[in-house]
Parts: structure tokens; sequence; C-alpha cells
């Protein structure tokens, strides 16, 4: 017996809508259930104050300093990295075979797993380059890690940037670089700025290229040097929610509800910077 | 003129960096990993069955790594595709313009939720879940292929999602005016013209999914021996790494930089081969 | 003299395919030259040679000798950025930054080091008077230039484009998406400014080209069909094309 198409048509959507909805119910759940357990433990105290007895007490002041130190770092490097790659391939040049293997390069570093940068940082940062544990060699992989995101986002920001403006900038007397750098990139800074945000989060809730790069020493102190090594937010809730006895897991769930609710707000804001520019030119 | 030539070289050298890293990161993980594969043979290296640095001799045979993470990878597409095309189907071909506006960031989100986390939960619901209700210790290939089958979602929707965008309006329009119901067109139509983008996804996905590490290692139990069934422990080659990089030296740490050396391979095969498939779609 | 602008059998061609052939055209200091013609005819490709702003287009050739003020404009050592301050443009769709007035009128001088406050504040009074502007915008200098009105908006680029202080004003079809009244203005204005310049106006409004011009070129087809006195050429045209034009019968 053949069914009616039209019976075929309701019953694929009813199938692709619970779909849709069972994805969308897990994330909720996802985000839910560990805020949900974790954010009472989340007090301010816990956030001011350092931690004690490897973590299963006390605060996680110097793992948040530790964090924003190296993810801040990180984008520092990447940023101009980044950014003057998309400069070049805009601006500079027109399609060839230079502008396909840097594309081709960004493309495979895009690719490539994080326990891979890992290795590759421990090896090159922390041993060839005696760099030991510290918030710089783990700033370093991370930039490395950033460098495709900055560029990708980068890249589509300058090229929303009406070519008129180009054509003006000449038409009044402006060399490429002025064109550049007073008409561009004003233009094209907030798609820029989302791109180094989303970065941000990306840095922020990686743990294996950070662990063997910039350490598992829990400091007491907040790091005051590029050479200290630290415990990022992600690696410490790893160790606690794994190493650590049934006494440290709500500071693990609570470690946890800060990382995801930081996460949390570097999207959502990513997400409304990038809508506000795009729709600036539509 | 000769400032904006400067300006230009300048330029071009920072747009070197991405390339550059790509080849210092070869260089290295393939320096510290190659010596071992020949001085032991790429046939032991990759097919021997065991893994005992602490042995003497210490034996470094990968298979068991190798299986388990194409177990976990192939489990993880099995739930990860279906549930990723039919989300990205729904999206960009029947949902209302404004829950489409609002799902697909939403879905996103999945992307930026750290790994640890997804582990987390993992090790403290879907294990325990596995063991009360199907059976084994919970610590499995199945507990590691369902979170990584819902951590590839993204990926997966994403690139689907605009692939399903960049074909034309008019080939529905044609569609339609044949009196095709909107599930025809899609089966009939959009889906064959967007075939290579999906199949392109799906490859991507898959890539994920084996490069994953910190999930994984929460939820699979990390026993080196090839899986018997879905419920049996396993370890991928990223956990593999992962977990002994820090006690190792010598020849051990030689044998964990080759397991890198063997899952870059895999990536940059599926990379290349995802771009491949992506290209030969837009030249049709 | 030396002619301002003068093309000696001048041609372009874009990947391969002519789209201007032998055109020999001066442009005298002092007068406003129109160019007319149909879509397609070359005559902004043209206009868009004399600034080098062609430079933009992938692929673009040209042939024969284009000089302004007696310099070849595409000799290898042309400085491209002073060219196109002494040859300013006006475009055919009012294009300005999305900045205040203001900035947009001073961006030109910046680019030249220009810091004073008083100087641009000079620059910006004296352009704007030129353009017919001031009037109107004295009271809001600093809001946005892209909330002026479509009129207003391409009166600012004029001002904008004399803040440059340029030997020839190039006009491309400035007045395509205005309204009778906008364009009276800047008629007016073009016939102040030529006591100091010269203009060379690109429009596809034949009446136009009758009201503001001293002379008239007609393009066709990538040629130059003929040139001469704007009353001479639009009452006794030498050459039936251009007198099909003229009268209407095609374009």
């Amino acid at each position: 017996m053949r069914i009616p198409p039209r019976a075929v048509h309701v019953g694929m959507l009813g199938i692709l809508w619970s779909v849709t909805l069972a994805a969308i119910g897990t994330l909720i759940w996802i985000i839910g259930w560990v805020l949900w357990h974790g954010l009472p433990s989340a007090t301010p105290h816990f956030l001011t104050s350092m931690p004690q007895d490897s973590g299963a007490e006390g605060g996680i002041l110097s793992v948040i300093a530790g964090t924003l130190f190296i993810i801040l770092g990180a984008v520092a490097l990447a940023t101009p990295l980044g950014v003057g790659t998309a400069i070049y391939l805009v601006e500079y040049t027109r399609e060839n075979w230079v502008t396909r293997v840097i594309r081709y390069g960004a493309d495979c570093l895009a690719g490539i797993p994080s326990i891979i940068f890992g290795l590759f940082g421990y090896v090159f940062f922390v041993i060839t380059l005696g760099l030991r544990w510290s918030i710089l060699s783990g700033s370093l992989t991370l930039a490395l890690m950033s460098l495709p995101t900055i560029i990708r986002t980068a890249e589509v920001a300058l090229r929303s940037v009406p070519q008129g403006y180009r054509e003006v900038s000449y038409a009044l007397g402006a060399t490429r670089w002025q064109m550049v750098l007073r008409v561009v990139l004003p233009g094209a800074l907030p798609g820029i700025v989302t791109g180094i945000v989303l970065a941000l989060g990306r840095c922020m809730s990686e743990t294996a290229a950070v662990i063997f790069t910039a350490g598992t020493v829990l400091p007491d102190r907040i790091p005051t040097s590029p050479g200290d090594s630290v415990r990022t937010l992600a690696v410490h809730f790893y160790l606690l929610a794994t190493e650590g006895t049934s006494e440290s897991q709500p500071k693990a769930f609570a470690t946890a509800a800060i990382l995801v609710l930081a996460i949390l707000v570097i999207n959502v804001s990513a997400y409304t910077l990038m809508h506000r520019f795009l729709a600036r030119y539509r | 003129m000769k400032q904006d030539s400067a300006i230009r070289l300048i330029l071009l050298g920072l747009a070197m960096s991405s390339v550059a890293a790509l080849a210092v990161i070869t260089l290295f993980i393939f320096r510290e990993g190659l010596p071992i594969i020949f001085r032991q043979g790429p046939g032991s290296f990759l097919f021997g069955s065991d893994w005992d640095p602490g042995a003497e001799p210490a034996a470094f045979g990968i298979f068991a790594m190798i299986a388990g993470t194409f177990a976990v990878t192939g489990g993880a597409l099995l739930l990860g595709v279906p549930v990723g095309l039919g989300s990205a189907i729904f999206l960009s071909e029947f949902a209302p313009r404004k829950v489409a506006t609002i799902l697909k960031p939403a879905l996103e989100l999945l992307a930026g939720i750290p790994s640890v986390v997804f582990g987390y939960i993992g090790m403290l619901v879907l294990s325990p879940f596995i063991r009360d209700h199907i059976g084994g210790s919970g610590a499995s290939v199945l507990a590691g292929s369902a979170i990584l089958g819902i951590m590839i979602l993204p990926t997966i929707i994403s690139i689907s999602m605009d692939t399903l965008r960049s074909v034309p309006r008019s080939y529905r329009e044609g569609s339609f005016a044949l009196g095709a119901t909107g599930w025809q067109t899609t089966w009939k139509v959009t889906l064959p013209a967007a075939r290579s983008g999906l199949v392109a996804a799906v490859i991507l996905g898959m890539g994920r999914a084996v490069g994953e590490t910190m999930a994984v290692i929460m939820v699979t139990g990390n026993t080196a021996l090839v899986p018997k069934s879905p419920l049996s422990p396993a370890r991928t080659l990223t956990a593999n790494i992962a977990m002994q990089l820090n006690a190792a030296v010598g020849e051990h740490r030689e044998a964990l930089f080759a397991c890198g050396v063997v899952l870059f391979v895999i990536i940059m095969v599926l990379n290349t081969f995802a771009n491949w498939v992506a290209k030969l779609g837009k030249r049709a | 003299m030396i002619p301002i602008v003068e093309a000696t059998g001048f041609g372009v061609s874009l990947a391969g395919s002519s789209v201007l052939r032998g055109v020999h055209l001066q442009v005298h200091r002092g007068e406003i030259l129109s160019i007319i013609g149909p879509a397609g005819s070359g005559k902004t490709t043209f206009l868009r040679c004399i600034n080098r702003l062609s430079d933009l287009v992938p692929g673009t050739q040209v042939s024969g000798t284009l000089a302004v003020e007696g310099r070849d404009v595409f000799s290898p050592g042309t400085d491209v950025v002073d060219l196109r301050r002494r040859a300013g443009m006006v475009f055919a769709v009012p294009n300005p930054l999305p900045r205040s007035i203001y900035e947009n009128i001073a961006f030109g001088p910046k680019l030249t080091g220009i810091r004073s406050r008083d100087r641009l504040d000079e620059i910006v009074e004296r352009t704007l008077r030129a353009s017919v502007l001031w009037e109107e915008v004295k009271d809001r200098l600093h809001t946005s230039g892209t909330k002026l009105s479509g009129g207003q908006q391409q009166r600012l680029c004029l001002s904008r484009t004399l803040a440059l202080d340029p030997k020839v004003l190039l006009l491309d079809e400035p007045c395509s998406g205005l309204d009778p009244i906008s364009t009276a203005k800047i008629e007016e204005a073009l016939q102040d400014l030529k006591k100091t310049l010269t203009v060379v106006l690109v429009t596809n409004n034949v009446k136009q080209a009758a009201r503001a011009s001293d002379r008239t070129a007609f393009f066709l087809m990538g040629e130059m069909v003929e040139v001469g006195e704007t009353g001479e050429l639009f009452t006794h045209p030498r050459d039936k094309r251009t007198n099909d034009y003229i009268s209407g019968r095609f374009g």
C-alpha cells in the first residue's frame, strides 16, 4: 500500500521536530544541570578566596586569575597575527597560490585536535624553549589554537565593509594603508571583536592543550609573572572531578558552574555583537 | 608607494604565521614520534595488541587504542549523524524563521561547553545509568559514544545548515510548482543537491570525535584492550596520550608522540577528504 | 596652455574585450565638459581612468595616453594618491562615510596631515558653502552624514571632494538619483565652482548637459562620436548618431 505523500510529509515533519527538540532539550538540560548543582556552592566567598587543601576547601581566586592571564595572553598574541592575516587576504592581495597556502594552513590548524596542541606545546614551549609549565607556555599554545577562529571572523568582518567605502577613500586621496586604518578597520571592528571574544571562550573551555603547558600546580597566591605555573578553571575542575574526594565534589560543581556561566556570557555577547554588526550593513 | 610595499611585506609575514605554526607543529610531533615507529616497525606498532610501557622489555602496540578510537567514533556517528542532519534539515527547510534564528545559535552554544563538563555528566549520570539499566560497569564504549554523539552535533548542524541554505531557491520552487510536498522536495531535490556538503559535515564531525580527549577519558574506562561489545571499556588514542604524558620518559614518551603522529595523520586524512568532497560538490 | 585633461588615442580593455577605443579629447581649464551617451558607452570607464580608480577593477588594460596637467596618468612613476587629490571624484550614488558631516569633509585634509582645528573649521565651512549646503547643516555638523537626505548627502560628497582642493572635478552622474530641486542646487554650485576649477560631468541626462556645460562630448559603444560647444552640438550635431541620441531616438 502506498502512503499518501501528504501523510509522509506530516510524519517526517513530526520526526524532525522531535529530533531538534531532543537536541535543544539536551543542551538546556546540560546547562541547567550544571548550574543547578553548582551555583549554590558558588558563593562570593568561593570566588574571592584562595584554594586550600588541594581545592577541597577555600575558593578559586588564584585559579580565576590564572585563567584570565592565560586566555588574555593567548588572544593578545593571536590577535595581531590573525587580524594581520585577514587584512593581507582581503586588502593586499588577490586570490592566488599564496592565499591558497595561507588558507590551507589556517584550515588545517583549525582541524588539529587540542591534545596535539598539548603535545606540541609541551615538547616545544615547555621543553625545547625552556619556558617550563607557565602562563607563557599556555598562552603561546592557545594562541596558535585560536588563530584560525580570529582569522576567519576577521576576514568575514573585513569583507562585509561595503566596497564603496574603499572607493571613496581612494577617491579622497587615501593611501591603501590609510584606507585600511581609517575606514575599513573601524567599520569591521565589531566583527573582529566578536572573533576575539569567541576565541576567549574557546581558550577558557580548553583543557587538553593547557594541562601539559601551563601545568597542574594549584597556586595559593595570584600569579605575578608570565613564568608562573598556574591551573585554569577547566583544568582545576577536571582534577577535582577525577582525582578529588567526595568532599571536593561540591567545589567541583561550583567550579563547573562558574566555567559554564562565564562561557555562556562570552558566547551570548559574541553572538549579539555579530548580529548587530551584520545588521548595520544590511 | 615604498611604504605600501613595506606594509604588504609585513602583513604577508603575519599571514604566514598559521602556515609556519602548522609546519613547526608537524615537524616536532613527527620528530618526536616517528623514530620509535620505525625502530619497532610500523606493523608491530600499529597492529601490536600489547601496550605495556612498564614491562621489560616495554611493549608498544597501539591496536587496542586504534580500535577503541574507531569504536567510540562509530557509535558517536550513529547517534550524532541522524540527530544532527535531522535538526539541520528541520532548521533550514521547515522551521519558522523566528524559531530557526533562535535555535541555531542556541545549538552552536553546545560547541562552547567545555569537554570536561560533558565528561563530568557522562561520569555522574550516563555511566551509572548504563551500569544500572543496561549492564556492564558503566564506563564503556557506549557511554563515550553517547557523549561524543552530543558533542559533534554543533559541527554537523552548522556545516549542514550552511550547505542546505546554499542550495538555490529556484530548485525548491521548481519542485513545489510540480506539486511536490515539502518533504518530497527536501528528499528528492534539496538533499541530493546538498549531498557533498552533508558528507563533508559528517566527516568533519567524525574528525572532532576522533580528536576529542577529556570527555572520553572521563567515561570510557580506559582499559587498553580491544573492546568486545558496546558495554566494554575502551581506551582511545587521545586518552592514551593525555593519561600518560606527565609520567612518561624516554621510549615511553616517544611512543606517546607516536600515538600523536597516528592521530595527526588520521585527522589530516579526514579533513583533506572532507575538503575534497565539499569542493567536488561546488564544481558539479 | 596645456589642457588639464588630455586623451590621445586612449583605449581601455577589460579582461581582453575592448570597452573604449581611440578617444581623442581635451578638457580646458575653467570649463564644464559634459560627457553624454547611453549606458555601456564607456563614459564612466573613461572618467574612472582619469583618477586611476580603474586600478580597482582587475584585468583592466589601457592603450594610448591619458594625461592630467600634462603628466601621463598611467606611467609607472605616477603618484596615484596625489593624482586622486588633483582629480577629485563624486560618485553616482551618494556615499558618505559612516561618520559625522564634519569628519566626512575633514577626512581628506586630515590624510595630508592637516590637524589644526581652525584650518579644518575653515575648510568645512568654505566647502559646504560652495556646495550650497552650509545653511542647511551648519547647526548639526557633528551628526552623522548618513542621516541626511539623498540630495544633501550628494552635496556633502561634493564638499568632501572640494576639501581636497582638486584641479579638476570628476562627476559621475551625480544627479541620477536626485529630485529636481537637489539637482538644481548642485548645478548652481557647479556654475560658481568653474570660476576656480574644471569640471568633467558624466551624465545620463541630456538636458542637464545642455543646461550646465560649456562643451559636450558624445560617447557611443566605446567610441567618442563627437565633441563640441554645447549649444552647437545640440542644435547642429555633425553626426547622425548624435542627433538620434539627443532627440531621444535611443538610449
